[in-house]
């Protein structure tokens, strides 16, 4: 199978309702590792995931991969900030990509079952998703996104209100994904956690790309003010 | 007040001894409305899907006649229905008319709309929840319709029970095209409206409480199958 990868975004912006969201950005994800996008709230974090994956239109310049966008939408997920429950058990929730994929039903819930292990959701099999404890459902989310075994992971703050217990099991499965090969491209604002798990870091600011570079330059020697002032845990505005 | 309480005891007498033309008129009102329901519910259901998931230059004037199509008075239903069915009509040669599956064509241009507008509302919040997660799965508007439906399903048996009670209540249209034929296209109530008019007031209200017994009874079996309440958190 021919790599999705690299994606480039070329001078995009996205707007809604006459607002930009974001940009104009230009960025380029090659893979393979986690590329970490910061940045205060508000500065465009979340549009310029949905920007790449999709989920926001484009209004100018372009977002490109290797290959066609649909082909490349489909090795590609997403997992949201705050996680999007279907009124199913755990076990369809997770197998549900997999079924839009025609994987037979039966063979899903296998497939399902041995994630819901993974992420020690084993005992919640049955259990409807709306019944997870905050910890668990990004876990499920977090399955249910890695089930489809996606070239590009997206991932949206997702430890944004867990507690450190839940965000260690989070962040070990996803240094397993990436181990497995999936490419990472999450945002976060929380630095700590960028330190931890970055290869590339992105920082946002108003919207554009403030600076760009691998993760060990730029925690141990920013090229902007904003950037220290970000990382002396100044507020940047 | 005497002739009241002397009829609910006589109308009590008939539903205990299972009287025939009860039992009868009972039965065909449940295939009639039950009929029409499933109908209507296999046809407004993915209306209101797709009304959720697909957007379209007049979507809203769309809904704004179907919601408005709800309060369709059912004796102008009748009246089409007839003028329709009727020998001198573009469907008379079919032979339906004053028969129980004109009845149930009644029933369902009736129920229809509700069971649209009910089922729209309940998957449209499914939908604006939902909306991320499919587009990123990169489901195509049928599967999206499919998932609202399955999920929304308990959306969509409210709808079903709104129709149902729409159905088995009604009386104008059915009287049009029905014709209150004794042991052929006689029900619940255009038996009611007759036996009133004829001043028997003890079957009037027999078949009244059997009317409301049968109402009930079908929204708990439904609730009950389909587990509405325990399974509340899905």
């Amino acid at each position: 199978m021919k790599s999705i990868l690299p994606g480039v975004v070329s001078n995009a912006s996205a707007r809604r309702r006459g607002v930009n969201l974001v940009g104009p950005v230009d960025l380029t994800v090659s893979g393979p590792g986690t590329t970490m996008i910061i940045g205060p709230n508000g500065s465009g974090k979340t549009s310029l995931l949905r920007m790449m994956h999709g989920l926001e239109r484009v209004r100018s310049g372009t977002v490109s991969w290797a290959v066609p966008t649909e082909q490349a939408r489909q090795h590609q997920a997403f997992v949201f900030q705050t996680p999007i429950l279907m009124r199913r058990s755990v076990v369809d929730c997770i197998a549900y990509p997999l079924i839009v994929r025609g994987v037979p039903k039966k063979q899903a819930r296998v497939a399902a079952a041995e994630w819901a292990q993974r992420v020690n959701l084993g005992d919640t099999l049955k259990q409807p998703a709306s019944s997870l404890s905050g910890g668990e459902r990004q876990k499920m989310t977090l399955a249910r996104a890695l089930v489809i075994k996606p070239e590009l992971l997206f991932l949206d703050e997702p430890c944004a209100s867990l507690d450190g217990r839940s965000t260690r099991e989070i962040e070990d499965l996803l240094a397993q994904a990436r181990a497995d090969g999936t490419t990472i491209v999450m945002s976060t604002h929380d630095l700590g956690q960028a330190r931890r798990m970055a290869d590339d870091v992105v920082l946002l600011l108003h919207g554009r790309i403030h600076e760009t570079g691998k993760a060990q330059e730029f925690f141990h020697n920013p090229s902007t003010d904003e950037g220290k002032s970000f990382l002396a845990g100044g507020i940047v505005e | 007040m005497n002739e009241i309480f002397q009829g609910l005891l006589e109308a009590v007498g008939l539903i205990l001894s299972f009287d025939r033309d009860l039992v009868d008129i009972t039965l065909r009102s449940l295939q009639v409305s039950l009929t029409a329901v499933a109908i209507a519910t296999a046809i407004g259901a993915p209306v209101g899907s797709w009304l959720a998931v697909t957007r379209f230059r007049g979507r809203r004037q769309t809904i704004a006649i179907v919601n408005a199509l709800m309060g369709l008075p059912p004796v102008v239903v009748g009246l089409f229905v007839y003028v329709m069915l009727s020998r001198s009509g573009p469907l008379g040669v079919l032979g339906l008319l004053f028969t129980p599956t004109a009845m149930i064509i009644a029933q369902v241009i009736i129920a229809t709309p509700l069971i649209i507008s009910i089922s729209h509302q309940g998957l449209r919040e499914l939908w604006a929840q939902y909306h991320d997660l499919l587009i990123s799965l990169n489901t195509t508007r049928w599967q999206r319709m499919r998932t609202l439906i399955w999920d929304g399903r308990r959306a969509l048996l409210t709808a079903a029970l709104a129709g149902f009670g729409r159905a088995v209540g009604e009386v104008g249209a059915i009287m049009i095209v029905g014709g209150n034929i004794d042991q052929a296209t006689r029900v619940l109530t255009t038996a009611i409206a007759l036996e009133t008019s004829k001043g028997n007031f003890s079957l009037a209200i027999g078949l009244g409480l059997v009317l409301i017994a049968l109402a009930i009874a079908v929204n708990m079996a439904i609730h009950n199958m389909l587990r509405t309440e325990r399974a509340s958190l899905w």
